[in-house]
C-alpha cells in the first residue's frame, strides 16, 4: 500500500520535473537536438541536475542493505556493452529526433488532449509489445550478446 | 540561444532526480520509465499495480504545473504518419536497447554505468543527426 503510494508520490514529482522544465513540449526537445538550427541547451541542465541529485542520493541509498519497504534493491546486472544495446538506443534516436517525445514526457503530455500525444503513446505501446519479436525476426545469428560466463 | 531556460531546466531536472530517488530507496526500483512501460505490455510480469501508478503520478504531476502555471504550452511541428512511425521506434528502440532518456540517460548515468553512457551517447547523437536531416535535408 505504502510502496503503491511512494510510486505515485514519485511519479508525480518525476512529472512535475517534466513540465517545469517544459521537456513535455517536442519543440523544446527538438530545439536541443537541433544544433545546426537555434539550439537550446536546457535539456543537457535537466538531465544534468537530474543525475546531479541521483548521484548523490543513489549512492547514500544504496548504502543501506535494502529499500525502506521492499526485500531488494532491483537493479540491472548486464554488464556488456553489445550490437544490441547500441542498435535499440539508435532506434529509439531516431523516434526522439523525428518527433521531440521520449517515453516520460510522451505519458505526461497525454494531458494536453492533444490527439498526436495518444496518437504517439499508442504507437509506443505497440513499440514496446512488438519490440522483442522484431528482434528475435531481425537476429541472423541466435543471441550473440549474452554476456560471458 | 534565446529559448534556452537553465533555471527552470534545473529544478525540474533535479525533480527527476528526487523522483528517481524516491522510487529506488522506497520501492528499490529505477525510475526509468520505458521499463515502467514495458512491464504493463503483454507477456509481462505481475507487477502492474505500482507502474500504473507511477504513470498516473507522471499525469497528475504534470496537470497539476497546468492548472497551477497554464503551462507550459507544447506543439507538434510534424504530421501524424511521422509521430506514428517516431512512436513505434521510440517503443522498438527502447525495449531493445532496455532504456531511455530517464533509465539510461537519468538512472543509468547516475550510477555510472557504462551500457547507460553508451546507449544515451548514441540516442543523443543518433536524435541530433535525425533533426539534422529532417529538418534542414528533408525539410519537414
Amino acid at each position: 500500500m505504502i510502496r503503491n503510494l511512494a510510486a505515485l508520490g514519485a511519479g508525480a514529482i518525476f512529472g512535475l520535473g517534466l513540465a517545469v522544465s517544459e521537456m513535455v513540449n517536442p519543440l523544446k526537445v527538438k530545439a536541443f537536438l537541433d544544433v545546426a538550427g537555434d539550439w537550446d541547451p536546457s535539456l543537457t541542465l535537466v538531465m544534468g541536475g537530474a543525475v546531479m541529485v541521483s548521484f548523490i542520493a543513489f549512492r547514500l541509498t544504496l548504502r543501506r542493505p535494502k529499500p525502506i519497504l521492499a526485500t531488494r534493491f532491483e537493479l540491472p546486472t548486464r554488464r556488456n556493452i553489445d550490437r544490441r544495446l547500441v542498435g535499440g538506443a539508435a532506434v529509439f534516436g531516431v523516434g526522439w529526433g523525428l518527433v521531440g517525445l521520449c517515453p516520460g514526457p510522451a505519458l505526461s503530455a497525454l494531458i494536453y488532449g492533444d490527439v498526436e500525444s495518444a496518437i504517439f503513446v499508442v504507437a509506443m505501446l505497440i513499440g514496446l509489445a512488438v519490440g522483442p519479436r522484431l528482434l528475435a525476426m531481425f537476429a541472423a545469428s541466435p543471441a550473440p550478446d549474452v554476456a560471458p560466463g | 540561444m534565446e529559448d534556452f531556460t537553465p533555471v527552470s531546466a534545473l529544478i525540474g531536472g533535479g525533480l527527476i532526480g528526487l523522483s528517481a530517488t524516491i522510487l529506488l530507496a522506497v520501492n528499490g526500483r529505477l525510475a526509468g520509465v520505458s521499463g515502467i512501460m514495458a512491464g504493463l505490455v503483454p507477456s509481462a510480469r505481475d507487477d502492474a499495480m505500482w507502474r500504473i501508478l507511477f504513470i498516473v503520478g507522471l499525469l497528475g504531476g504534470a496537470a497539476a504545473w497546468l492548472l497551477v502555471t497554464g503551462g507550459p504550452v507544447i506543439a507538434f511541428d510534424v504530421g501524424w504518419p511521422v509521430i506514428v512511425i517516431g512512436g513505434l521506434l521510440t517503443g522498438i528502440g527502447t525495449r531493445i536497447g532496455a532504456g531511455c532518456t530517464s533509465g539510461h540517460g537519468v538512472c543509468g548515468i547516475a550510477r555510472l554505468s557504462p551500457r547507460s553512457i553508451v546507449a544515451t551517447a548514441t540516442f543523443v547523437a543518433v536524435g541530433a543527426l535525425t533533426v539534422l536531416i529532417s529538418r534542414h535535408m528533408i525539410g519537414f
